[in-house]
């Protein structure tokens, strides 16, 4: 009987809710997986390794992170800022493939990320629409699912690169807001029939239901109709928190925040609302003074992630990794320059090249170890080129905060350190 | 709380029971036909719109019933909002509220409601959903017109004794209201 008792109990243990079983694991397994540093055995194959547990978790010797922030100007880190971190960057020089691990998925939010009982949320849609109607989570979830892979970028990604090059940067902090996820939900097409649009309807108001009531103007082009989703799920299972559960817009190509979280009401007009997140703030100032307003597609843009700032690189063999993306559709063509610019050749494209969603480039390469500066650049669909910083800046000035997509250079000093820089 | 989570909360005091009665009458009122063919999702009623439609568009629709002085305003954003934003609109630590007109084009642009917001009405839709920051939904209309009087003034915009209300914020011409052109990307020449 003795013998028996650790299966049987975990029999009962499986035989419980999946929220017990939550919270049995954060209660028995998490402490000490947090508390300790790994040990690991001298040799994993002479003794019993660990059993299942209901909610996997990464190796314990995996560290790699988010980095927090407060925004334009403010230093990077969680410490630095706290408590104003209102977004974090993803450590896209630490992963592999295309999809972004929904736990390093990049965040920003306008006053805290809202805790949210599902079955106490409703979806409104009204305005001019035939049928106003309200949806719960569960009703949406009935309805004909439609998922697709797509990647989200905060406009303000690399905001800092408008003004000042800081050497010490990795690819994290120049680039990190912007991650990839499949995304499950409604099409918003769907959502639209069953209301029944009004003729004349041609914007639509988004708007969440965290406490800084999110609301943006979405244009109801038939690119957003065609691809629009109203989403509960990312990568396989429930949105997480910091990505608007229980439910998101999400408009495939257009800038991060027009992705309105935690998604409450959608309301049919004849014109923009004009709300503060699209005037006072991602309305992009030009150098005459004017500002670009509804700039939603996120341009083609491409950096590589390996070797990318602060990495050590030594000589011999290194693989050039890194990514590429484009808010107009697929991406054609990724070319990387291991002499500053002077000379540019054809990177592999890693499958699947999917339109409006993260994609891999792969160049073999051997480093002399002599100093270079290392850069990338991709062209799209629509035979849109990725610009220098010099084009940018020559048409946009220095001013805009938002949508800086130029090519990225990593300088490879001497020692094999790699520096963020201007070229 | 109600079902309906946390930006009702200035409209719970209009009545849940006639709330949860109207949700009762409506649940079945939408038939398969009429919902896309799914039968799916239900009608929402009159009253529960009304409790969630807190937008306020540039020609002043959305804009409740109520009125705001400078006089009242100033004493709003003393106690409200300038621990955040200063005691003139301009010190900061957050946003700057007042000044900057004229900064646009220069090489540090301050981006105000003075210098850089289009339109009057913005202010409504904003602060009412989502300030004071760290108790956001909890001024009434009459101390939002008037903190919204107050920052207008501050800049320089309306008159000392000017009257925020429904009718006059519309009508208010900010100075920075044909300062935007629409998105014409791509803009930068490929070589």
């Amino acid at each position: 009987m003795d013998e028996n008792l650790p299966q049987i109990n975990r029999r009962k243990f499986l035989g419980r809710s999946a929220s017990w079983l939550a919270l049995g694991a954060a209660a028995l397994i998490l402490p000490k997986a947090h508390a300790e540093e790994p040990k690991a055995p001298e040799d994993p194959m002479r003794v019993p390794g660990a059993l299942p547990r209901p909610y996997g978790e990464r190796s314990p010797f995996i560290k790699t992170a988010r980095v927090g922030g407060a925004g334009p100007g403010a230093p990077h880190g969680w410490g630095a800022n706290a408590p104003n971190n209102f977004n974090s960057w993803t450590p896209l020089q630490d992963l592999h493939g295309i999809v972004t691990p929904s736990s390093l998925h990049f965040e920003r939010h306008h006053n805290g990320v809202p805790l949210i009982d599902p079955s106490r949320h409703r979806l409104l849609i009204h305005g001019l629409v035939k049928r106003p109607m309200i949806f719960t989570v569960d009703d949406l979830e009935r309805l004909p699912a439609s998922s697709r892979l797509a990647f989200l970028e905060c406009s303000g990604n690399s905001h800092d690169l408008w003004l000042q090059v800081n050497p010490d940067f990795t690819v994290q902090d120049t680039h990190g807001l912007t991650s990839t996820s499949e995304w499950t939900g409604v099409k918003l097409s769907t959502l639209l029939e069953a209301v029944g649009m009004q003729r004349g309807a041609s914007w639509m108001l988004a708007e969440g239901s965290d406490s800084a009531g999110m609301d943006r103007s979405v244009p109801l082009t038939d690119e957003v109709l065609n691809e629009a989703i109203i989403c509960y799920g990312q990568n396989g299972e429930a949105l997480r928190p910091e990505q608007g559960f229980p439910l998101r817009l999400l408009i495939p190509g257009y800038e991060g925040n027009i992705n309105v979280k935690w998604l409450r009401r959608l309301k049919l007009g004849t014109a923009p609302f004009m709300t503060r997140e699209e005037t006072s703030r991602y309305t992009d100032l030009m150098p005459d003074g004017k500002a670009y307003q509804f700039s939603l597609v996120m341009e083609a843009k491409s950096v590589i992630t390996s070797p990318s700032g602060q990495q050590q690189i030594h000589p011999g063999f290194q693989e050039i990794r890194g990514l590429a993306w484009s808010g107009r559709g697929r991406v054609t063509k990724a070319e990387v320059s291991v002499d500053g610019g002077r000379t540019w050749q054809l990177a592999r494209l890693q499958e699947p090249v999917l339109p409006k969603c993260h994609t891999r480039f792969l160049l073999p390469w051997r480093w002399n170890g002599q100093e270079t500066v290392l850069q990338s650049r991709c062209t799209d669909e629509t035979g849109y080129i990725q610009p220098t910083r010099q084009e940018l800046v020559k048409v946009r000035g220095y001013n805009s905060v938002f949508h800086y997509n130029a090519i990225q250079s990593w300088r490879v000093e001497r020692d094999g350190r790699v520096r963020n820089i201007y070229a | 709380m109600d079902e309906y989570g946390t930006s009702t909360r200035k409209f719970l005091r209009i009545g849940l029971g006639a709330l949860a009665m109207a949700l009762a009458c409506a649940w079945t009122s939408v038939s398969a036909e009429e919902s896309g063919g799914y039968g799916i999702g239900r009608a929402a009623t009159d009253e529960e719109i009304r409790a969630w439609n807190i937008d306020v568009s540039p020609t002043g629709e959305g804009l409740p019933p109520g009125q705001g002085t400078v006089k009242q305003g100033a004493l709003v954003f003393a106690a409200k909002c300038a621990m955040c934003h200063g005691p003139t609109g301009k010190e900061g630590p957050k946003d700057k509220l007042v000044g900057g007109q004229g900064t646009l084009t220069a090489a540090k642009p301050v981006k105000t409601i003075g210098s850089y917001w289009p339109y009057a009405t913005t202010l409504y839709d904003f602060i009412n959903r989502a300030m004071p920051f760290n108790a956001p939904g909890s001024l009434n209309p009459d101390e939002t017109y008037s903190v919204i009087a107050w920052l207008l003034f501050q800049n320089g915009i309306v008159k000392e004794d000017a009257v925020i209300d429904a009718r006059t914020l519309p009508q208010v011409q900010m100075p920075n209201r044909n300062g935007f052109i629409p998105d014409p990307r791509p803009d930068v020449p490929s070589r």
